[in-house]
């Protein structure tokens, strides 16, 4: 557990160490300041209509989207650079089990994604001081604990995908395009079968974050689902370390 | 401390090392001498837990190098060939991140006292991408000694250190292998002979040759070959030389100097300066030629390339 901590320590430093990281939480936050200045600019002309108060569905709905371009950037180097530059060697020839390094990795990259998180808690925050009677709290809660566990999938599955290129850029494209599928066409099947069609549907991101847990429902189904995707990734990139070494 | 039994590791259908059988004791350095591609780095890789064997097997530290990887793992300091290293950290992170992994107690003065053996206490601070090279092998070096492994596995460790260096390389290892078990690699015979107890000589993944250097260079040698100049042509030379007794293989360079042999014992060094010089040349060098490890790898390898 040590080393876990020790790896994802490093790899969190890192990211402020990098430019990286800054400009990927400059344009999330900038591209969120815009989409939430568009809401609140909507919501007010449509109040002199008597129009419904502005919620936060919208702005964790972007945030997740843009996560789905901003983890591939994060996760793409972190086990496929280590496999170029050779330190790769180092941690394997380190007391540290494969499934460790991974899981370290992942947790480095999580702690970020969760800071910027955290600072995106600013949106709902101003927004609340503006409409009365409020916020409803709960669903932003709800989303927000959504977004985590979204966040806790793509990154493993970024991992996961790292730990099999040593071109970081393969990486990229391989991790960006897996979202992008699982978010928007795995789930088009479940539209055109009669039968069957639930299994695409089950496991679409739709489903299970931008149709549930962003609209403020917190189920054990999508935490299971989260939670699994999560574990897979991990698994995938200790089974390619793996497969490294026989290589 | 590293016994090994039957080593054999393939790369898809090339075979990288072939039954490789050896062991080293602990207070004992241990040279892997070999050409580019011989398996010594093949070798390593499977003594230090990166990759497991193909075939054979590996006690280092007395655990199982497939079996209990981690508990090797954890007594073994190795510098691979490459020296990979965090570029973007600086040299003191670095090593206490490597240290925090090997959960060594009061890290940060330990790796002080590392960074001390190794001259760069002066260059904590310093990012390792900024290092020249020969401080990054320091750096590796560090590294590997951090956490006083009973093992130390060294590919190339004074690869692209100043003479200077090297010399101050050498003296640490010799100092280490004192009481821990080192296994080291490299192309140059003379570092085999300043610091390593006993050579290992691989060539295409099997061991061609084993003993202790002088050992291996007197029986390859059997008869000893010596240079000698003279200011000017000496165009009689090799006949004046030729004509003492003892002396074969005599030899007459393009610049003029002349190479012969004589059988080991049977010195005719003496003999042959006098007559030099009472045939009136002004004799300017006079010494041994040893044999360089590409030659002794010819003769050992018994490859037909080898000259005469």
């Amino acid at each position: 557990m040590r080393n876990i901590w020790t790896i994802a320590k490093r790899e969190y430093d890192n990211y402020f160490n990098s430019p990286l990281a800054y400009v990927v939480a400059f344009v999330i936050l900038l591209i969120l300041g815009f989409i939430f200045a568009a809401i609140m600019l909507f919501s007010s002309q449509q109040a002199m209509f008597g129009g419904p108060a502005p919620d936060t569905e919208q702005l964790t709905w972007w945030f997740s989207f843009l996560l789905m371009i901003a983890v591939p950037i994060l996760t793409m180097r972190l086990i496929s650079d280590e496999a170029r530059m050779g330190t790769l060697e180092l941690m394997l020839t380190a007391p540290v089990r494969d499934l460790e390094l991974v899981v370290g990795k992942w947790l480095g990259a999580f702690l970020y994604v969760f800071t910027l998180a955290t600072a995106t808690l600013i949106y709902p925050v101003i927004m609340d001081n503006f409409i009365t009677p409020g916020l409803d709290w709960r669903a932003v809660f709800a989303a927000y604990i959504g977004l985590i566990l979204f966040s806790s999938t793509l990154i493993a599955l970024g991992v996961g995908i790292s730990a099999m290129f040593t071109n970081q850029f393969a990486a990229f494209f391989i991790t960006f395009g897996l979202f992008i599928f699982l978010a928007f066409f795995v789930g088009i099947p479940a539209n055109i079968l009669d039968k069957g069609g639930d299994v695409f549907d089950y496991l679409s991101f739709g489903t299970h974050f931008f149709n549930s847990m962003n609209r403020g429902t917190i189920n054990l189904g999508d935490i299971v689902y989260f939670l699994s995707l999560t574990a897979l990734g991990l698994f995938t990139g200790s089974t390619a370390i793996e497969i490294r070494r026989w290589r | 401390m590293i016994k090994v039994s039957g080593l054999t590791k393939d790369y898809g259908a090339r075979r990288a090392i072939h039954n490789l059988s050896f062991d080293a004791q602990q207070g004992e350095i241990v040279g892997f001498l070999g050409p580019n591609g011989a398996g010594k780095t093949t070798t390593m890789r499977i003594l230090t837990g990166y990759m497991p064997p193909t075939d054979g097997e590996a006690i280092v530290a007395g655990y199982d190098v497939v079996e209990e990887s981690l508990e090797v793992r954890k007594r073994v300091g190795y510098l691979p060939e490459t020296v990979p290293l965090y570029t973007d950290m600086v040299v003191f992170d670095y090593l206490k991140f490597m240290g925090d992994l090997r959960k060594i107690p009061n890290v940060d003065d330990r790796v002080d006292e590392v960074l001390d053996m190794v001259g760069l206490s002066d260059r904590a601070n310093g990012y390792i991408g900024n290092l020249s090279k020969g401080m990054k092998q320091r750096v590796g070096l560090a590294q590997a000694l951090l956490h006083r492994p009973e093992v130390l596995i060294l590919d190339e460790p004074t690869i692209g250190l100043d003479p200077g260096q090297v010399v101050e390389v050498r003296q640490l290892i010799r100092d280490i292998g004192k009481e821990r078990t080192v296994l080291l690699s490299t192309h140059l015979l003379n570092e085999a002979q300043n610091i390593c107890d006993r050579v290992l000589i691989i060539n295409q993944g099997k061991i061609v040759a084993e003993d202790t250097t002088e050992n291996l260079q007197a029986r390859l040698i059997g008869a000893e070959r010596v240079i000698l100049r003279v200011r000017g042509d000496g165009d009689d030379l090799a006949k004046t030389i030729k004509a003492v007794k003892g002396v074969q293989g005599v030899e007459t360079k393009e610049d003029g100097a002349v190479e012969f042999e004589f059988a080991s014992g049977k010195d005719v060094r003496p003999e042959v300066a006098r007559q030099v010089i009472n045939a009136g040349y002004d004799l300017l060098e006079l010494h041994p030629l040893g044999m360089s490890l590409e030659e002794i790898f010819l003769e050992l390898t018994g490859s037909d390339s080898k000259k005469k």
